[in-house]
């Protein structure tokens, strides 16, 4: 035997990362969940690996899930939404704020209120080509002056028990209930990119925008229909999240503005657009989540966990550009 | 373009081309100007070198925000830790300083600024080395400079001595209208750009945020510049962040939190372009004292604080939707 053939069937973790990402990630998912197992009996919390931490591994990915949602098909056009954060916010507020009108009222004022957000953002980025990053971020700023506003006012303020159940219920003891509204919305997201005419003109927009315009596809559109969608996910994010706080405050969606991009980089979704999906962005919420259990339970402060988070969350960015550079 | 004006343009001199290639940042300071007289006309006690003075002061964080800032949109990047990085020496400096000599002081925030500018150019050398995008990378590190500053501070507390303080706060050079705060501005600014700026270093941030590919076939090291890029983005940084322990006496690790955007938007106003390779710091500077004196402007008025802010915001949003038409038009026109 050469050593030419050997080379070649040899099975680089590089190679593997190129063909399936998906798998790769399935991998670390695993392994991370193992480790947490490790920790947590070394620290005498008992066994992690148990039914009951994968299902409330779920039930806490949800909330980043949507938000991560909304940020992939806007970083697959190209751009990226900072304003995730605070338009949940703004939807945990709606709820809580006019909890006492029924439930069905207050989700849909909260879903209109993201909308409205998604489609300002959405305006100033299609119609006026502000730069997007710019764009969400004094979108972000601005809502979080209102918020604060708003936050200062007396008012009752009580979240619906139907969306506390939504937020943070169970069914069947493993079941979290806001798995029935990622689910859809995933394979919604996941169908729609691949087989739907504007999942097409998403990538084809990404990828390279003057091609697009010249090939027919009304790019504003489509960049408008992003945002405005991100803008939607990132409020039913925040509804869910005020479900399982049960109470709203200002500071409730922040710490997930760094997790949204980071699920979608991880995910491999290119933050130059038109390579990615919401698949690999799952896996990345997930991983997230259950990295977030293991800071928790080896007892980090605030200070270090944020500083311990940046550093994974640029590791794992390192490897993955490493891994798909390699092709 | 017609074959007389082609002619004529040499003809008239340098004004004509000076007006021409400075247009955006001529209007910045003359609408710098029609504030200011405006806030004149408004202020009822009278108006005199102590209001020149606290504008200078709150607006000082921002024009070091806004030049780190700009320097690093300029090489064709963005910096979204700037934020984190003054907090981060905002805390350091009121947590060392508080016991400290003035001289101490002093040499204290020179170490600070060169530390900075080193951690600066970590971030710029894990952007050149991972090829991660810049937008991640500098993401990242708002949040793990900005859980540093946490670390050394978990609240506000620290202070600086008192003379440090008076150095940004009440000194003044010359003449009482003249606060001793601009002349730090402008020396650091001169000391720490002006003498790079027209440099082979200087250009080749010019170079490779104007074209990054026929820069490097052009022979610059594209690589060391980036780095160079984010290096004075930290050092100008750290400047904000002492500024800020200087004009309040306090560390607070939640201080930069406004800056990384106010300073994207002052870059932006003060005729950066965000597609990189345009415009220079003199246009940002006066452009955070724009951002300061409107807000200030709203608050003389009784507007509510976070009303301010989300004026201030929309502003910001409006500023760059009208530049970005402008530049599509001149666009079209040539």
């Amino acid at each position: 035997m050469s050593a030419a053939p050997q080379v070649r069937e040899r099975p680089s973790l590089r190679r593997l990362a190129g063909d399936s990402p998906a798998a790769v990630l399935t991998l670390v998912f695993v392994a991370i969940f193992i480790g947490t197992d490790i920790v947590n009996r070394a620290q005498g919390g008992g066994a992690f690996l148990t039914l009951k931490q994968i299902s409330t591994t779920f039930l806490f990915a949800a909330v980043l899930g949507l938000m991560a949602a909304g940020q992939t098909l806007v970083m697959l056009t190209g751009g990226v939404d900072l304003s995730v954060a605070t338009t949940a916010t703004a939807g945990a507020f709606a709820v809580s704020r006019f909890g006492t009108e029924g439930s069905p009222k207050a989700i849909l004022i909260a879903l209109v209120i993201g909308l409205v957000i998604g489609l300002v953002n959405g305006i100033g980025v299609a119609l006026f080509r502000v730069n997007a990053l710019i764009m969400t971020l004094g979108i972000s700023t601005i809502t979080l002056g209102l918020l604060t506003v708003q936050a200062q006012k007396q008012f009752t303020s009580l979240v619906p028990n139907f969306v506390v159940t939504l937020g943070s219920g169970r069914v069947l003891t493993y079941i979290p209930y806001d798995l029935f509204v990622w689910v859809p919305i995933a394979a919604l997201i996941i169908l729609g990119l691949r087989y739907s005419g504007i999942g097409r003109m998403i990538y084809a927009v990404g990828d390279n925008p003057v091609a697009a315009r010249l090939a027919g596809v009304r790019t504003w559109q489509v960049l408008l229909f992003v945002y405005a969608i991100c803008g939607l996910l990132s409020a039913a994010a925040g509804i869910l999240l005020v479900g399982f706080n049960n109470a709203a405050d200002l500071g409730i969606a922040a710490p997930f503005l760094l997790p949204s991009v980071a699920a979608v980089v991880i995910g491999g979704t290119s933050i130059f657009g038109g390579l990615g999906g919401y698949a690999g962005t799952i896996l990345g919420a997930l991983i997230l989540t259950v990295l977030d259990s293991l800071l928790t339970i080896l007892n980090a402060s605030q200070a270090v966990r944020q500083i311990i988070y940046g550093l994974i969350v640029l590791a794992l960015a390192a490897i993955y550009a490493r891994a798909t550079a390699a092709e | 373009m017609t074959v007389t004006t082609a002619v004529a343009v040499p003809q008239r001199g340098g004004l004509a081309r000076f007006v021409r290639r400075h247009g955006w940042t001529i209007g910045i300071y003359v609408l710098l100007l029609v504030l200011t007289l405006f806030w004149r006309s408004q202020t009822t006690v009278k108006w005199g070198p102590f209001d020149v003075q606290s504008l200078v002061i709150d607006a000082l964080p921002l024009c070091f925000a806004a030049c780190a800032q700009s320097i690093v949109i300029i090489s064709g990047g963005i910096d979204l830790s700037v934020g984190s990085m003054m907090s981060l020496a905002n805390v350091v400096s009121a947590k060392y300083m508080l016991h400290m000599s003035f001289d101490e002081a002093i040499l204290f925030s020179l170490a600070v600024v060169a530390g900075a500018a080193v951690v600066g150019a970590i971030t710029g050398l894990t952007i050149v080395v991972t090829r991660v995008a810049d937008i991640i990378v500098t993401l990242a590190m708002l949040f793990v400079l900005g859980g540093l500053a946490l670390a050394v501070l978990q609240v506000p507390g620290g202070g600086a001595p008192v003379r440090f303080q008076s150095l940004v706060s009440v000194d003044t050079v010359l003449t009482q209208w003249f606060p001793a705060a601009l002349l730090i501005l402008f020396g650091s600014f001169a000391l720490l750009w002006l003498t790079v700026r027209r440099t082979r270093p200087g250009l080749a941030l010019y170079a490779i945020g104007s074209n990054r590919g026929a820069a490097y076939l052009a022979g610059v090291n594209v690589k060391r510049s980036r780095i160079l890029a984010y290096a004075y983005s930290g050092a100008f940084a750290a400047l904000g962040g002492l500024a800020f322990t200087a004009a309040s006496g306090l560390g607070d690790p939640n201080a930069g939190g406004i800056y990384t955007l106010n300073s994207v938007a002052a870059a932006v106003l003060g005729g950066v372009s965000l597609l990189g390779g345009v415009g220079g710091l003199i246009g940002p500077i006066a452009a955070a004292f724009v951002l300061t004196l409107v807000k200030t402007l709203m608050i003389l008025r009784g507007v509510d604080q976070n009303y301010a802010q989300v004026i201030q915001g929309a502003l910001i949003v409006l500023v760059v939707m009208i530049g970005g038409l402008a530049i599509r038009q001149k666009g079209k026109g040539s």
